[in-house]
C-alpha cells in the first residue's frame, strides 16, 4: 500500500510515453477491467432496461432502452394476483425481525463466551463451530413436520405464520455470527469493564451501556449479513408460508416468473429492482465493514 | 479458538467477596432495570401458561411437561442471584436446540418411518378418515337438533336427539351426555363455557361446519352427525366396517376384506391398498430402498457426484478469476481501481435468488437475450440440455462468486509484507516464481478457511440450481423426480415437497445422507488446512 515507492520508482525513468509500454504496464488491465465490467453489470442493466420497457414479454426486453416508460412499476404494484407491496413488507418485517434479534441473541452469547469462564464454555464454542456446518435448510423436511404440528396445537406460530418463520430462522441465529462477534469481543480489553464494575454498574448495565456501545461495528455487519440471509432463503420461508399475502420476495417472485418465457418479464424486472435496490445500497454504503466481516467469517 | 485466560481471573471468589458482589450488584440495579426484566418475565410466563392450558386441553402430556419444565428451569435461572452465563445465554440457547439440534435429530427419525402422503397420521386417525371418507347418509334416519358451539375456535355440536336427550360432541371427542345445557322450546340451545354461533357466524364459517363429523360414540362402526345447514344434523354411517377384534377392515357393498399386514395401510388379499394409511417405522427401508432400488440408486449417485463436482469446480472458478483479477488490479500505477472495483461488487450485492431468475430470463432457450440478441437468433438449449445446463450452472455461478474471491484475494494479497517480494527480487527471482513459491502459498494459508467455507456453501447452493434450471432436464428413468442439475438438497426438497406424492421418508434418509457426507468433507478438509499451516510454519 505504499505508493510513495512505486511514484520513486517510476518519476526518476521519466522515458517518453509509447503507447507500447503503457499497454505492456497498465494498459492491458485496463481492458480486463472493460471485460468484467461488461460481464459484471450487464445483466443488471438488462434488468434495468427490462423494467423500464412497457412490454411484458422477454422478447420484448431484449432491446435494451429501446422505450422507456414506468407502466411495468406501475403493473407489479397494482397486481391483483401478485401482492407485491406486500411481499416487500413482510420481507422487511421478517428479515429486519430476524436480524435484530439474532444481533441481540448472539451478542448476548457472545459476551458470555468471551467475558466469563464457566464449566462448557469450550464445548459451547465447539459446538457452535459444528452446528454451522449443517444449516437448517438440511433439515427442511423436519421443520415442515415439526411447525405443523405446532401449528395444530397454537395455530399463531405453526405453519403458514410468520411469527413461526421468525422462530425458526432464530435457530440460526447462534453459529457463524456468535462467532465473528466472539472474536470482536476479545479485542474489547476487559479493564473496560472491570473499571465500571469498581464504578458499582451491574453486569447488564456494563453489557448494555458500554459493551454494546464499542461492537457496535461487528454488530451492524451481522444484522446486515442476517438481513441479507434471510431475505435470499427461499427454502424454509417457500414451504412454511403457504398464503400468497403472507410470503415473502424471494417466494413471490419465484412463481411469478417459475416459467419466464409466459411470465410478464418487465413486471418482475420492475420488482427485482425495487427488491434489489435498498439491499444493493446498503451493501456498497457499508462495504468497508462487510468485506471485513467477510473475510473473518465468510457468509454468503 | 485460542482463548486467553489470562485477562479474567479464575479463581474462585471467597464467601464474603460473593456476598459483597451480589450486595454491589442489587444496589447497583436500579429500579427500571428490575421492573423491565419483571416485565419481560412475566410475559414470558403469561405466554407459558397460556401455551400449558392448550396443551392440558388438547392432552399432549409430553409437550405439556417439556414446556413447564424449561419454564421453570427459565425462572430459576433468572430469580436466582449468579449463574450468570446462563442468563445470557438462555435465550439464544433455547432456540438452537428447538430449531436446529432438536430438527436434525427429527430429521434422522422420520428417515426411519413411511412418513409420506397418504401416511402421515396415527392408525386411529386413519382409520377414522377412512371411515368418514366412505360415509353416507342412513335412508330414513331421524334428524337431530343441532347448536353449533364454538370454544377456542374449535367447533362443537350440541344435539337434542329426538327424545329429547343432550349431548356434545366435537370432531376429537364422540357424543358424551351433558346435563346444564340452556334450554328452550325443548331444544338445547347454548352450554356454559362454550360460545353460541350466531346466523351470521354459522354463514361465515359454512364451509368449516358442513365439513364437520361428530362421531356417534367410541365405536367408528356407529357412524356420525353431519349438518348442512347448522341446525339439524343427519346420522351417517359408513360402507366400511371396521373389525376390532380382527383389526380388519371390509367393504360392506363388495366384501372385500383388507387388514393390516404391518405395512401401514389395509391391504386386500389381492394387494389393493386402502389410502389414507398411517405412520409407521420401516426401519431401514428408506435407506434400503435408495441403495437398491435401481431407479433411485443410479439418479441418487449422479445427483451426488454432480453435487460434489459443482461445488468443486465454483469454488475453483471463482478463486482462480479472483486470484487473476486481485493480481491484476493490485497494481498501484494503475487509474480508475476504484471503479473497477465498484462495479465488479455489483453481482455480490445484488440478491442472489434474483440474479438466478434473471440469468434464467436471458438464457431462455426461445426468447432469451443470450441466443436472440447475442448469437443473433440461434436457439441453443441453454437450461434445457444436460451438458449446456451444467455448463450454464457453473458460467451463472461464477457470476454470482467472483466478487466475493476477488475481494477476498484482494484483501490477502495487500497484507503480504512487500519486504518479501523485495528480498525475493533482490535474491534474483523472477515475478512468475516471486508469486508461485512465496505469495501464493502465503495467500492459500489465510484463504483457505474461506474455500472450505464456500465449498460447504455450494455443496447445498438450493437457490442457484432451483431457480435456474429447477434442477432439469428431468431424468426420465428415475423413479423420483429429479433431474440432470439436482443437488442433493434440491433433490430432497423436490422429493419432499413436489409433486403428487411427497415422501418426507425419503427425503429425510437423502438429508442423512448429505449430513454424512457434509461430515466427513469438513473432517477432511480441516485436517488438510492445519496440515497446509503447519507446513508453512
Amino acid at each position: 500500500m505504499t505508493s510513495t515507492d512505486e511514484t520513486t520508482r517510476v518519476i526518476p525513468l521519466k522515458r517518453p510515453f509509447t503507447f507500447k509500454r503503457w499497454f505492456s504496464r497498465t494498459g492491458w488491465r485496463h481492458l480486463v477491467g472493460i471485460v468484467m465490467v461488461i460481464f459484471s453489470a450487464f445483466p443488471l442493466l438488462y434488468v434495468l432496461s427490462a423494467s423500464l420497457n412497457p412490454q411484458g414479454t422477454l422478447t420484448g426486453s431484449n432491446e435494451l432502452f429501446s422505450r422507456v416508460g414506468f407502466e411495468a412499476y406501475a403493473r407489479i404494484l397494482n397486481s391483483p394476483d401478485a401482492p407485491f407491496a406486500q411481499w416487500f413488507g413482510n420481507t422487511i418485517l421478517i428479515a429486519g425481525t430476524t436480524s435484530i434479534l439474532t444481533v441481540f441473541l448472539g451478542a448476548l452469547a457472545a459476551y458470555s463466551f468471551s467475558r466469563m469462564r464457566f464449566t462448557g464454555r469450550r464445548a459451547g464454542l465447539l459446538t457452535l463451530v459444528l452446528v454451522q456446518m449443517f444449516p437448517q435448510l438440511l433439515a427442511v423436511v423436519a421443520i415442515f413436520l415439526v411447525m405443523s404440528t405446532i401449528g395444530d396445537l397454537f395455530p399463531a406460530i405453526g405453519l403458514n405464520t410468520q411469527i413461526g418463520l421468525i422462530m425458526v430462522y432464530l435457530g440460526g441465529a447462534l453459529g457463524v455470527n456468535t462467532y465473528l462477534m466472539y472474536g470482536f469481543f476479545n479485542t474489547i480489553p476487559s479493564s473496560i469493564d472491570e473499571a465500571a464494575k469498581i464504578d458499582g454498574a451491574s453486569h447488564a448495565r456494563i453489557f448494555f451501556t458500554i459493551i454494546l456501545r464499542l461492537v457496535a461495528p461487528i454488530l451492524a455487519v451481522v444484522g446486515l449479513l442476517s438481513f441479507i440471509a434471510t431475505t435470499n432463503d427461499f427454502v424454509v420461508a417457500s414451504v412454511l408460508l403457504i398464503d400468497p399475502e403472507k410470503q415473502t420476495l424471494a417466494v413471490g417472485l419465484y412463481k411469478l416468473v417459475s416459467n419466464p418465457n409466459y411470465a410478464d418479464w418487465s413486471a418482475f424486472s420492475a420488482g427485482a429492482v425495487l427488491a434489489a435496490l435498498p439491499v444493493m445500497a446498503l451493501f456498497l454504503y457499508l462495504q468497508k465493514y462487510i468485506v471485513g466481516g467477510l473475510t473473518a467469517g465468510s457468509d454468503k | 479458538m485460542r482463548t486467553d485466560d489470562t485477562d479474567v481471573s479464575t479463581t474462585k471468589p471467597s464467601k464474603r467477596q460473593h456476598r459483597a458482589a451480589v450486595v454491589a450488584e442489587a444496589a447497583s440495579g436500579g429500579l427500571k432495570a428490575i421492573l423491565v426484566k419483571m416485565a419481560l418475565l412475566g410475559i414470558v410466563d403469561a405466554v407459558a401458561l397460556y401455551g400449558l392450558f392448550i396443551l392440558f386441553l388438547q392432552q399432549q402430556w409430553l409437550i405439556f411437561a417439556l414446556v413447564a419444565l424449561v419454564t421453570l428451569v427459565v425462572n430459576w435461572i433468572y430469580f436466582t442471584p449468579g449463574k450468570l452465563p446462563a442468563k445470557y445465554l438462555t435465550p439464544g440457547v433455547i432456540f438452537l436446540v428447538v430449531f436446529q439440534i432438536f430438527v436434525v435429530g427429527y430429521t434422522a427419525y422420520i428417515g426411519f418411518t413411511n412418513y409420506s402422503t397418504g401416511h402421515n397420521s396415527d392408525k386411529a386417525q386413519a382409520i377414522s378418515a377412512l371411515m368418514s371418507s366412505a360415509q353416507e347418509r342412513v335412508p330414513d334416519s331421524p334428524s337431530y337438533a343441532v347448536t353449533v358451539l364454538d370454544q377456542f375456535g374449535t367447533l362443537s355440536f350440541l344435539v337434542t336427539d329426538p327424545n329429547g336427550d343432550v349431548s356434545l360432541g366435537s370432531a376429537d371427542s364422540p357424543l358424551a351426555p351433558v346435563n346444564d345445557a340452556t334450554i328452550t322450546g325443548g331444544e338445547a340451545v347454548g352450554l356454559d363455557g362454550y360460545t353460541t354461533l350466531s346466523f351470521q357466524n354459522i354463514l361465515s364459517r359454512t364451509a368449516e361446519i358442513t365439513a364437520l363429523t361428530v362421531p356417534f360414540s367410541n365405536d367408528p362402526n356407529d357412524g356420525a352427525l353431519r349438518t348442512n345447514d347448522g341446525s339439524s344434523a343427519y346420522l351417517y354411517l359408513s360402507s366400511l366396517v371396521y373389525d376390532e377384534q380382527a383389526d380388519t377392515m371390509t367393504d360392506a357393498q363388495t366384501g372385500t376384506v383388507f387388514s393390516d399386514t404391518g405395512d401401514g395401510a389395509f391391504v386386500s388379499t389381492t394387494g389393493e391398498e386402502m389410502l389414507p394409511g398411517w405412520r409407521i417405522n420401516v426401519g431401514f427401508d428408506n435407506f434400503a430402498r435408495a441403495f437398491t432400488e435401481e431407479g433411485i440408486r443410479t439418479p441418487l449417485i449422479s445427483v451426488t457426484l454432480w453435487t460434489i463436482t459443482f461445488a468443486a469446480l465454483s469454488v475453483a472458478t471463482t478463486f482462480f478469476l479472483g486470484l487473476f483479477l486481485a493480481i491484476v488490479f493490485n497494481d498501484m500505477r494503475m487509474k480508475g481501481r476504484k471503479f473497477y472495483r465498484v462495479a465488479m461488487i455489483l453481482p455480490y450485492a445484488f440478491p442472489a435468488f434474483l440474479s438466478a431468475l434473471v440469468w434464467a430470463g436471458m438464457l431462455s432457450e426461445s426468447f432469451g437475450f443470450v441466443n436472440q440478441v447475442l448469437l443473433g437468433g440461434a436457439q441453443i438449449p441453454w437450461l434445457t440440455n444436460e451438458w449446456l445446463a451444467k455448463i450454464s450452472i457453473l458460467v451463472v455461478n461464477l457470476w454470482l462468486g467472483f466478487p466475493y474471491m476477488f475481494l477476498v484475494c484482494t484483501g490477502a494479497l495487500q497484507s503480504i509484507p512487500a519486504e518479501l517480494e523485495e528480498a525475493a527480487t533482490v535474491d534474483g527471482a523472477r515475478p512468475w516464481a516471486v508469486f508461485r513459491l512465496i505469495k501464493l502459498p502465503l495467500l492459500l494459508v489465510s484463504v483457505a478457511p474461506l474455500l472450505i467455507a464456500s465449498f460447504a456453501f455450494n455443496f447445498n447452493n438450493f437457490n442457484l440450481i432451483y431457480m435456474l434450471t429447477g434442477g432439469g432436464p428431468r431424468d426420465a428413468a428415475a423413479d423420483v423426480n429429479v433431474g440432470a442439475t439436482d443437488i442433493l438438497i434440491s433433490m430432497v426438497y423436490k422429493v419432499a415437497f413436489t409433486g403428487q406424492a411427497r415422501d418426507y421418508g425419503l427425503a429425510s434418509a437423502f438429508s442423512i445422507i448429505i449430513f454424512v457426507l457434509v461430515a466427513v468433507i469438513s473432517v477432511i478438509a480441516f485436517r488438510k488446512t492445519k496440515a497446509l499451516e503447519e507446513l508453512n510454519r
